[in-house]
């Protein structure tokens, strides 16, 4: 049956909305929409430069001008459609529909031309370009301009990752106003005047911010192109492929463009409820560590006669690993150390193979600080938590009335956590406190407030919070408060009990952000000693039960008394408590005690190791088995949200192969079967599995008396940095170049007492080694030192094995000339 | 704001006082930032022109990056970026005055100052840099006093209604030592010490205020009405205010 | 009748160290002052409002009616910011005000403040005028010290600090967002529209910002109420008004006479065109109001009989040229001005200057060609009204008006052998 439509279909205006008429269409809109949004939402595209939806508006190049009517009386001006907000009872008539629009833009553009250089044909950008593209579209065939261009030196390094071309900038701001609103870091502007203007940095200050990728992104012109990318391919020749960023939790969307079996660049993807349209450089720059030259891409065995690895066949290493795996399975037991960073399909293989090929819960993910205490936490907070259930998200942050940091550096371990904790805190909507050391710059750029206490002594800070500090628990009491613990807090006993009752006693929501990217869903799958996957408990008996049956198991396989964790199987290792051990992407030297690794590593009967490149596990190991990375196989992340982010394979056809796949075929070897071939198939054999329920308490460890330093000695404060020594960002010198100076931080009443002299050099040591490196003031509690975890020279873990927390010494370094003063008197002796 | 970046050390530069002044300008103002545009001047009141140290100076005062304060101290006319001469001398070329004789004037005296036959160019010094007699000259636009044109400034210091010979003779003299009194304004000193005054410093220097009220053609139109006995008409003795508006 | 010439803001210049407070009192100097301050705040903004002043900046917006614009009991600070970076070529009146006689500036700067309940108050005087900045200075340290200023001004309860606050050059920080921007410490560039001062100006909070002239104006319709102001000018351009006559006349200065004045009138006060060399052109507030012939010569000087003749009355600064001067080079000369003093933030401006500039330069070398005259009109037509702020308007107007009474003098320029008047061969 059909109706003929009613000729009255009024548009109906609800609440906040206006209606209004754009080319002859009658449209409602949301007060304070933008003309330029409105159009855009009617299929209307408005030319523009410098209007981005996620910066706010200038109005600065003029090439968005409608018309537009107000009350029947038009305007004398044309209007910038991206200032504009709509009205009700407006016209606005665009190009499509007004002479004087379209003259207006024409107009516009050819003056944007007329100091363009034409030098399309060797721009990066030609082929993407917006200029490009609006000037065929909306300009002249010819040039009217007949006098001289505008000429500037080109292009100039603007830091080691961005370069910057004068002639070819519109000067839209958006590269301004994304350093200054977006990320912070006013480190670029606009200098000059009139048509002189330019973008610059200052003499001798680079543009050292985590987030300059996105203004070579963003840039409407080819003015800001990519130290890495420049020259190398062209827009048209590249495939796209919609991927996950790999490096930390926050599971950004990107795009990354490749070409003949090459990734050439990363761009950062459109996803609102995540990244929005950023991501940070780490994301965008790090990606040929995948290609660095150390790359495995054959199966190695130790060699009996020679000791040294040699290349084998499939057949043959996986043959000697299962034999030696399944003789130590039977021995002492075999020990998993998986890595914080694989997807949730190769994580969930890496746990059933534990469960049922070696018949162990001896399986930890966290090569990092740990403790039983996060255990608790992690299994009675975050387990199963996700966007669906009511947790924590970036948007749910962007709507915090408040929120508590603790012992997370967001710019350092999320930065795009960060970048939606200053969104929030700049619309005034957010307040935000950092319970951390010093006024980090993240404290600074999020508006924070600092609560500054010494290393360890978090707990005692948060317990103590409604006594000394009202007004952040009446904040995080408003609905919608939000507390985020970063995994540091790992290393500081009690502080996951103390954030668990401050979260109970405020109501305020918790999120765990830890630094890695496969954290999450290596929880989630049960690479914990006391878990299973899905969320269920080793030592529930009806979970394992459950489990057992999904998997086609006899009951009574999968072992019921809880494992060791990191430290523990090393330990274990490393006397004589296990026969094997099974590492994934496992840097010993993220680890809390390198030394103990190492020992394990040498000690322990039998290694195999599961790696993309070359390390220090490979170096122990009886067999390696190459691995594909991220960007040569399928999975997908869980990010701190619970957020699922599958992504595709990106390079199809090299031949490498995901972990789940390896140990799906290790498994056969062994007699057992994972259902793990495929990253789909593991998908799928993870999600019949379904979902169990853990009833967990939160922990109620408390913290235990604060060390007492002596004479020289101070507590040391430490998290690593987002840029730094770690070897997926090997390979990158213009990444790299914008990492931030490796300094020790003291106060400067600590410096006195110390001796030391600011601006000099400190050597800090413990009895395990020692790293020296300049220092300089910070608003640090008294008697502690701050050090980047693993930056330049100051490895802590791997030369001081310490952490935060630990006592260290400082010692001045004398500059040679007063070290001579000191030490002549006794020259002659 | 500058964490992520190196610190520069410009303590050679600016001594306690200047950082003292520093301070007392930020204290004039219900927000720092505002400090800035005075904080420049006080900059080249040491310097003679705004340098890197000069920026990174003001950064540090006021918690800004060295590419915020290069954004501004670039974009206004009167921040000079290279070091001038004892005196600035800013000759007005804009339309009218340029009229009236003052391309001229500053033709001759970018010839004068130049050397080997080429004329000194624009913000281009003649001399040493800051020593006695070193002479900054440039073009400047409208300086506001075009009733009194052609007008050059020295020091920001009005000479009105001059010719290229004057202003000639002008130049000499300073190129001399001497420190010919400004048609309007106060006695010579140079453009370090004027600097300062616009940074709002004007201790020990109350005499300066002295000289004539206005030129004469700043009061001709009320000198002729006091001649005719032209008046605005008489205010009434009680003039009322306005009842209080009912509010909406 | 009222006199030829009516001074009120000029009047006291005649004194001797006239800008001395002893002087000043002397001469009834704060006496509106204390008459204001026993006056409601509203009725200080009823009676501008009544007295019909308009802004003296150029754009003659009702001063009384942008006061009342600033909401009350809004919880926010006020603040009430002078506009003294006179640099509109030919504008030279608010400069000799503040040299000759600064305290009427601040009686009014306390006066509207109390009005517009602001507790601070800024003068932004451009940096190249330092004798002025320096007596501005001493007037206000002087009204500090005689509890004009600073707290519980008279024992009226209301507090007000003045700061003087010297610019560094640059002409764009007249237009008053861009002058906020600058006094807040940033690049002088216009701010987008709305948020108006009104609600979010200086600091974000609202904000009056105001001419010299029109602020100096105050205590005189305090004194005079708003009638007597009426008494002068027209009906809907009320008051006294300086007009800066320069360049070709007999006698140039400031003439303080009735709104609605005619350059015939001024001249005639002048002493006519200096060695009775006719009049060409002129221009009757500022370059960037559209250039007038002989024609105009009887144009009421009023708001609205310079936008009826086709121009603005813009800041009465009548800059008149005689017949030596070459109107296209004129032009190129403005030109080259507005291309030195865009701002560089919005293209038409920006692109726009650069290129005209260019175009003016061959033509007046004598390598034009006709079509570029069309080409100048077009590129001028892609500029006024598509730019961000006036300054781009205000460029154009030279260059338009220029063709529109004196086309013959550019096509002429096209031949090779016709650079004749003075500056053209310059």
């Amino acid at each position: 049956m059909t109706i003929a439509p009613d000729k009255s279909t009024e548009l109906v205006v609800p609440e906040g909305h206006v209606k209004l008429v754009i080319d002859g269409i009658e449209v409602v809109a949301p007060k304070g929409e933008l003309l330029i949004r409105t159009a855009e939402r009617l299929g209307i595209v408005v030319p523009r430069f410098c209007d981005h939806p996620l910066l706010d508006p200038a109005g600065a190049c003029r090439q968005c001008l409608v018309e537009v009517e107000m009350g029947g009386r038009p305007m004398p001006k044309p209007q910038a459609s991206c200032t504009m907000t709509v009205a009700d009872g407006m016209v606005v008539k665009t190009q499509l529909t007004s002479p004087v629009a379209d003259k207006a833009q024409q107009g516009v553009m050819e003056l944007l031309l007329i100091n363009h250089p034409l030098d399309c044909p060797i721009c990066d950008k030609g082929g993407e370009c917006p200029l490009q593209n609006q000037a065929l579209k909306h300009g002249r065939a010819d040039s009217r301009f007949h006098e001289h261009k505008r000429t500037f030196p080109k292009p100039i390094p603007i830091s080691t990752q961005v370069l910057l071309d004068r002639e070819r900038c519109v000067l839209c701001q958006r590269c301004t106003r994304f350093s200054a609103q977006i990320a912070g870091d006013p480190f670029i502007e606009l200098l000059e005047r009139g048509s002189q203007q330019q973008i610059g940095v200052a003499e001798e200050k680079p543009f050292q911010s985590y987030f300059s990728g996105n203004t070579i992104q963003i840039c409407p012109v080819g003015a800001l192109t990519s130290a890495q990318y420049r020259f190398r391919a062209r827009p048209f020749d590249l495939v796209s492929t919609p991927s996950v960023c790999e490096h930390c939790s926050s599971g950004c969307a990107e795009r990354t463009d490749w070409r003949r079996g090459k990734v050439q660049r990363k761009l950062a993807g459109d996803d609102p409820e995540v990244n929005e349209e950023w991501i940070c450089d780490k994301g965008r720059f790090a990606f040929r560590y995948a290609t660095a030259d150390d790359r495995i891409t054959r199966p190695l065995v130790r060699d009996k006669a020679t000791g040294e690895l040699r290349e084998s066949s499939w057949t043959e290493a996986l043959q000697v690993a299962a034999d030696g795996l399944a003789k130590a399975r039977d021995g002492k037991g075999v020990g998993v150390l998986a890595g914080g960073r694989l997807t949730v399909e190769d994580a969930y293989a890496y746990s059933k193979f534990a469960r049922i090929a070696l018949r162990t819960n001896d399986v930890d993910f966290r090569a990092r600080a740990h403790s039983a205490e996060e255990l608790e936490f992690l299994t009675s907070a975050v387990l199963g938590v996700t966007p669906d259930n009511g947790g924590v998200t970036f948007k749910g942050i962007e709507a915090a009335p408040a929120a508590l940091l603790v012992a997370f550096e967001p710019e350092e371990e999320a930065p795009i956590v960060f970048l939606r904790l200053r969104k929030a805190a700049r619309a005034k909507k957010t307040k935000v406190f950092h319970l951390g050391q010093f006024t980090s710059p993240a404290v600074e750029k999020t508006f924070g407030t600092l609560l500054a206490c010494v290393p360890g002594g978090e707990p005692a800070a948060l317990n103590a919070l409604a006594e000394h500090a009202a007004d952040v628990v009446e904040e995080l009491g408003k609905p919608g408060s939000v507390i985020l613990v970063g995994e540091r807090a790992a290393e500081v006993p009690g502080l996951f009990s103390a954030v668990s009752a401050l979260a109970k006693s405020t109501g305020a929501k918790v999120a765990w952000i830890p630094r890695r990217a496969g954290e999450r869903g290596a929880l989630e799958a049960g690479l914990l000693p006391t878990l299973l996957p899905g969320g269920r408990l080793v030592s529930d008996d009806a979970a394992r039960a459950e489990v057992e049956q999904a998997w086609g198991v006899d009951a009574g396989t999968l072992p019921a008394k809880p494992g060791r964790d990191t430290t523990g199987i090393l330990t274990a290792a490393a006397s004589g408590g296990l026969d094997a051990l099974v590492v994934g992407g496992v840097d010993p030297f993220d680890l809390p005690d390198p030394a103990l690794a190492e020992r394990a590593l040498d000690f322990v009967g039998f290694v195999v190791s599961l790696e993309l490149r070359h390390s220090a596990v490979t170096a122990h190991a009886d067999v390696v088995l190459p691995i594909a990375p991220a960007v040569e196989k399928a999975g997908s992340y869980l990010n701190w949200e619970g957020r699922h982010r599958p992504f595709g394979t990106t390079l199809e056809g090299t031949g490498a192969l995901p972990d789940g796949r390896v140990l799906d075929t290790l498994a056969v070897e062994m007699d057992a079967d994972l259902f793990t071939q495929t990253p789909a198939s593991a998908a799928a054999d993870f999600e019949r599995l379904g979902r169990g329920v853990v009833r967990a308490q939160a922990p109620t460890v408390s913290a235990p008396l604060l060390p007492q330093p002596k004479d020289g000695q101070v507590v040391l404060a430490t998290w690593r940095r987002l840029l730094d020594n770690g070897s997926m960002q090997d390979d990158e010198p213009h990444l790299a170049g914008t990492a931030r100076p490796v300094v020790a931080k003291l106060s400067e009443a600590t410096a006195a007492r110390l001796g030391v002299e600011l601006g000099g050099e400190v050597t800090v040591s413990t009895d395990r080694g020692a790293v020296t490196l300049p220092v300089e003031s910070a608003d640090l509690p008294d008697g502690v030192v701050w050090l980047p975890g693993n930056s330049g020279a100051a490895t802590v873990r791997r030369t001081l094995v310490a952490g935060h927390g630990s006592v260290v010494t400082v010692t001045a370094v004398l500059d040679a000339g007063s070290a001579e003063e000191i030490t002549s008197p006794g020259g002659n002796a | 704001m500058t964490q992520t970046q190196e610190p520069v050390d410009y303590s050679d530069v600016f001594d306690q006082d200047t950082a003292d002044r520093a301070r007392a300008i930020i204290a004039r103002y219900p927000f720092a930032r505002s400090a800035l545009l005075p904080m420049l001047h006080l900059v080249q009141s040491v310097e003679g022109y705004v340098s890197q140290a000069g920026i990174a100076f003001c950064a540090d005062q006021l918690d800004l990056t060295h590419a915020e304060v290069s954004a501004v101290a670039t974009f206004y006319t009167m921040y000079k970026r290279r070091p001038c001469g004892e005196h600035l001398v800013s000759v007005c070329t804009n339309t009218l005055c340029a009229a009236l004789g003052g391309d001229a004037i500053y033709a001759k005296l970018r010839e004068h100052l130049g050397t080997d036959g080429k004329p000194l160019g624009h913000e281009e010094t003649s001399g040493e840099p800051g020593a006695p007699g070193s002479i900054t000259l440039e073009h400047a636009e409208c300086l506001a006093a075009c009733d009194l044109g052609p007008v050059l400034q020295v020091n920001y210091e009005f000479f009105d209604n001059q010719t290229p010979e004057k202003a000639l003779e002008l130049v000499k003299a300073l190129q001399a030592g001497e420190k010919p009194h400004p048609t309007r304004g106060a006695p010579l000193t140079d453009f370090r010490q004027a600097e300062l005054q616009l940074a709002g410093f004007f201790e020990g220097r109350e005499a300066d205020l002295d000289g004539p009220s206005a030129a004469p053609e700043t009061v001709r139109g009320a000198a002729l009405a006091a001649d005719r006995g032209w008046t605005a008409p008489a205010m009434p003795d009680d003039a009322e205010f306005p009842p209080l508006p009912e509010k909406k | 009748m009222v006199d030829q010439l009516t001074p009120v803001l000029t009047k006291r210049w005649l004194s001797p160290r006239s800008w001395t407070l002893k002087t000043y009192e002397q001469l009834e100097g704060y006496t509106a002052l204390r008459k204001a301050l026993k006056a409601h705040p509203d009725q200080l903004i009823q009676q501008c409002k009544d007295s019909g002043l308009r802004g003296r900046g150029g754009a003659g917006f009702p001063t009384g009616m942008k006061w009342g614009f600033i909401p009350q009991g809004d919880g926010k600070p006020h603040y009430l910011v002078i506009n003294a970076d006179e640099g509109e070529p030919g504008t030279c009146k608010d400069i000799p005000l503040m040299m000759a006689d600064p305290h009427s500036l601040i009686e009014g700067i306390i006066i509207t403040s109390y009005a517009i309940r602001a507790n601070f108050a800024a003068i932004y005087v451009r940096g190249e005028v330092l004798h002025c900045i320096r007596r501005l200075n001493a007037a206000v340290q002087e009204a500090y010290a005689a509890g004009y200023l600073g707290k519980d001004i008279l024992g009226s309860g209301f507090d007000l600090d003045v700061v003087v606050h010297a610019g560094a050059g640059a002409y764009i920080c007249g237009e008053e967002t861009a002058l906020l921007d600058s006094l807040e410490g940033k690049r002088g560039q216009p701010r987008l529209k709305p948020p108006f001062p009104a609600t979010a100006g200086l600091y974000a909070s609202p904000t009056v910002v105001n001419n010299v002239e029109t602020i100096a104006s105050v205590p005189y319709i305090v004194n005079g109420g708003a009638d007597w102001f009426r008494t002068m000018g027209r009906e809907r351009s009320p008051g006294p008004k300086i007009y800066s006559l320069s360049g070709h006349v007999e006698r140039p200065g400031q003439y303080e006479a009735p709104m609605g004045t005619t350059l015939r009138q001024l001249l005639d006060m002048a002493g006519g065109m200096k060695d009775g060399i006719p009049l060409k052109f002129w221009t009757p507030g500022g370059s960037s109001t559209p250039l007038f012939t002989a024609e105009h010569l009887d144009v009421p000087l009023d708001f609205e009989g310079a936008a009826e003749a086709g121009s603005m009355l813009g800041t009465t600064a009548l800059q008149i040229f005689n017949e030596t001067v070459s109107v296209p080079w004129a032009v190129m000369k403005w030109t080259e001005f507005y291309k030195h003093e865009s701002c560089g933030k919005c293209t038409p401006c920006r692109e726009g200057t650069y290129w005209l500039v260019q175009i003016l330069q061959r033509m007046v070398r004598g390598e034009g060609t006709a079509g570029d005259i069309d080409t100048l009109l077009d590129v001028c037509d892609n500029i006024l009204g598509r730019s961000f702020c006036a300054l781009g308007d205000g460029a154009v107007s030279p260059i338009t008006s220029g063709i529109k009474y004196f086309k013959d003098e550019f096509l002429a320029l096209c031949d090779q052998n016709s650079q004749v008047l003075a500056g053209a061969s310059a």
